[in-house]
């Protein structure tokens, strides 16, 4: 083979490289558009949230009340908005049969009781009128509207029944049927009722775990990472404990959660489900990540600039939290993100330690029972409802945004600190 | 009168042995240049006289190494004072990557020297004039100190090491990454600098040590084998070894 033969050769091959390393990018992103383009599909019709515009008739008699006085909130709140409600649905159909009341009834959350009487302590002066009342439709119908629920299936195979489908239609024909942004997916808890489960007590819970796996995990793997690299003697006893963190790093995340059970529940006595023990169990997993970021960014801090300060008579201690600390913060704080990351989507020690049980109440501290997202998505995608399925799309979207934003968190400072010391 | 006075000093890397007892006399307020072909020890013999040999685990030092009659050598020695005493400039311009001002202020700053901001500012201007860096900086002195040029970096650790007025100042191979008009400035300076420094240098240009040294020491194989005036050992060396390395026969 001549040299001009090589030569011509080298380029192709050159050539066939990038091409293959372009086909590699193409699927990295094709499979990115794939499973974004799926996941905001099925979850985008989650932010919207369906409501039935009925005429309500508040009248005394019906809720036993006096007519001739104004009711104050007392009498409000004890009065009977169940059978109320159930009178006003019957004016959607006068002539509705015993079972036609039931199934009208089922058209509406069953918040419907709760949301009669807000709408009346909020608007006092409905009392002895006729007015037009927003109230939650059913998941079932949510469904319908959404166009997300076939109806033509058999009735017997379908969860909203011929009946409420006509009663549906003539509402949706006044134009008694709206969608709105659905803010209480936002604002509520857990609920088994689909149109009422909100990440509320999910998100917070996954929040408070990240702030206690942040406050225990970033500390405690930075002095370790401080000590071992810049103090700590070579010797077997500390390649020993450098074998041992590399180890700590592939352990599955499940033994950890085992761990938290048989420990921090079982010994301690630590309460059950609450992101107090799940931050806790999540930091000892992010610990050996830091550990080993924040001693990457250690050694790769110049030598020279140690030299520096010592030639200066800085001590020891002086030189690393003046000069290297401060230089590995940037590389340590991205490998802090990226540990957080990883535990903010870990699913599975989170079901040991018991945060997989359902929660309707919003925690007010990491000592309280909270469910997290990761968890939350586990729950839901096991629902048989219609209604979860959109939810969980729309969990993973807000899981994902949540991700994106601590990335961005990281970035900015690590921006910060890079422009402050180069 | 002697500053420094170095007694059988043998330096150990490991098992391997660096330096074979060296004696050595250096005298105050004179430049001393240090000069041997590659790997001879003299960097480690410098690195002796501030303990910087210290932050080499595997660095064994043993002698007597006496300044101002002190040995410094003692277990009990403060390392944090004798540096404090005995200043150093490396190779390569090393920085601290933080302002101009803050490169100079930190020795002052934790040594306690200065009392208030305006003394701080005092010490500043005055390290770096002493440096001859004051007129090419002084409207950008809270601006990064790596974004000078490569002589001027050096200068600018030359400044932050009379910031704290050592009486002694290492300096290794200062020069080498230098170019030939930034070389020039520092070997002024280094004249201008012995009226208050004693001023040991470390140096592979041969022509460098004629030019700013009164007293040469040449090394070999770790072993001191000449010492004495700058002009003695390069138009009359006693040692044949000597006679070959300066005529540019090995090395």
């Amino acid at each position: 083979m001549n040299k001009e033969e090589r030569l011509i050769k080298r380029y192709k091959a050159e050539k066939r490289f990038q091409f293959y390393g372009k086909a590699a990018i193409f699927m990295a992103l094709l499979f990115l558009v794939v499973f974004i383009t799926k996941i905001f599909s099925t979850g985008y019709t989650a932010f919207q949230k369906t409501w039935l515009v009925i005429p309500v008739n508040y009248n005394a008699d019906l809720l036993y009340l006096d007519p001739d006085k104004k009711p104050t909130t007392e009498d409000i709140n004890d009065a009977d908005f169940y059978e109320f409600g159930i009178e006003t649905f019957i004016t959607l159909d006068p002539d509705a049969s015993e079972d036609q009341i039931m199934e009208l009834k089922k058209m509406f959350a069953f918040t419907f009781e709760r949301e009669l009487k807000y709408y009346l302590l909020d608007n006092p002066d409905s009392f002895g009128k006729t007015v037009d009342v927003k109230l939650t439709a059913s998941d079932d119908l949510d469904q319908v509207f959404k166009g997300n629920y076939p109806r033509d299936i058999p009735e017997n195979r379908r969860r909203a029944s011929d009946y409420q489908l006509k009663i549906f239609d003539k509402l949706n024909e006044d134009g008694r049927v709206i969608s709105e942004f659905n803010a209480s997916f936002f604002t509520n808890a857990d609920s088994r009722e689909a149109e009422l489960a909100g990440i509320a007590s999910s998100f917070m819970g996954s929040l408070f775990s990240i702030l206690v796996c942040l406050s225990i995990a970033f500390p405690v793997a930075l002095l370790a990472a401080v000590y071992l690299e810049e103090f700590a003697p070579k010797n077997r006893f500390t390649d020993f404990i450098e074998v041992n963190i590399n180890n700590l790093a592939a352990v599955p995340s499940i033994v950890f959660g085992l761990l938290g059970l048989g420990v921090l529940l079982a010994v301690f006595g630590l309460p059950r489900s609450t992101p107090l023990v799940g931050g806790i169990t999540l930091s000892l997993m992010t610990l050996p990540t830091i550990i080993i970021a924040a001693r990457a960014s250690l050694k790769a801090v110049p030598p020279s600039i140690r030299e520096a300060a010592l030639a200066m008579g800085a001590s020891k201690m002086q030189t690393t939290m003046h000069h290297t600390v401060p230089l590995a913060l940037p590389g340590t704080l991205s490998g802090t993100i990226i540990g957080l990351a990883q535990a903010l989507g870990e699913t599975a020690p989170l079901i040991l330690i018991g945060m997989v049980a359902f929660v309707n109440t919003i925690p007010g501290t990491p000592m309280d029972p909270a469910a997290s997202l990761p968890v939350q998505i586990y729950i839901w995608a096991e629902s048989a409802e219609r209604g979860f399925v959109e939810k969980v799309s729309a969990c993973i979207m807000v899981l994902l945004f949540f991700l994106i934003f601590m990335n961005l968190g990281a970035q900015l400072i690590r921006h910060k600190f890079e422009k402050k010391w180069n | 009168m002697n500053k420094i006075e170095a007694k059988n000093v043998d330096v150990y890397y490991g098992a391997k042995q660096a330096l074979f007892d060296i004696n050595m006399d250096i005298e105050a307020n004179k430049v001393t240049a240090l000069i041997g072909p590659s790997g001879c020890g003299k960097s480690t013999f410098l690195r002796c006289l501030n303990r910087m040999n210290d932050v080499i685990d595997i660095c064994k030092v043993s002698g007597v190494v006496k300044i101002n009659d002190y040995d410094i050598n003692q277990k009990d020695t403060d390392v944090v004072r004798l540096r404090e005493k005995v200043g150093m400039i490396f190779q390569k311009p090393n920085p601290f990557p933080k302002t101009i001002y803050e490169n100079i202020s930190y020795g002052p700053e934790i040594h306690g020297v200065a009392q208030s901001k305006s003394e701080m500012d005092n010490i500043v201007e005055e390290s770096l004039r002493k440096a001859a860096l004051w007129e090419e900086v002084k409207d950008r002195i809270h601006e990064p100190g790596t974004g000078l040029s490569g002589g001027q970096q050096q200068r600018l650790c030359i400044a932050r090491t009379i910031s704290i007025k050592p009486e002694v100042i290492l300096m290794d191979e200062p020069c080498s990454a230098l170019d030939p008009i930034a070389t020039a400035q520092i070997e002024e300076l280094i004249d201008e600098l012995r009226k208050e420094h004693t001023i040991i240098i470390v140096t592979h240009s041969m022509s460098q040590a004629a030019r700013v040294s009164q007293n040469t020491g040449f090394f070999h194989l770790g072993k001191l084998i000449e010492v004495g005036s700058t002009d003695k050992i390069f138009k009359n060396p006693t040692q044949q070894q000597t006679q070959d390395y300066i005529t540019g026969r090995f090395g």
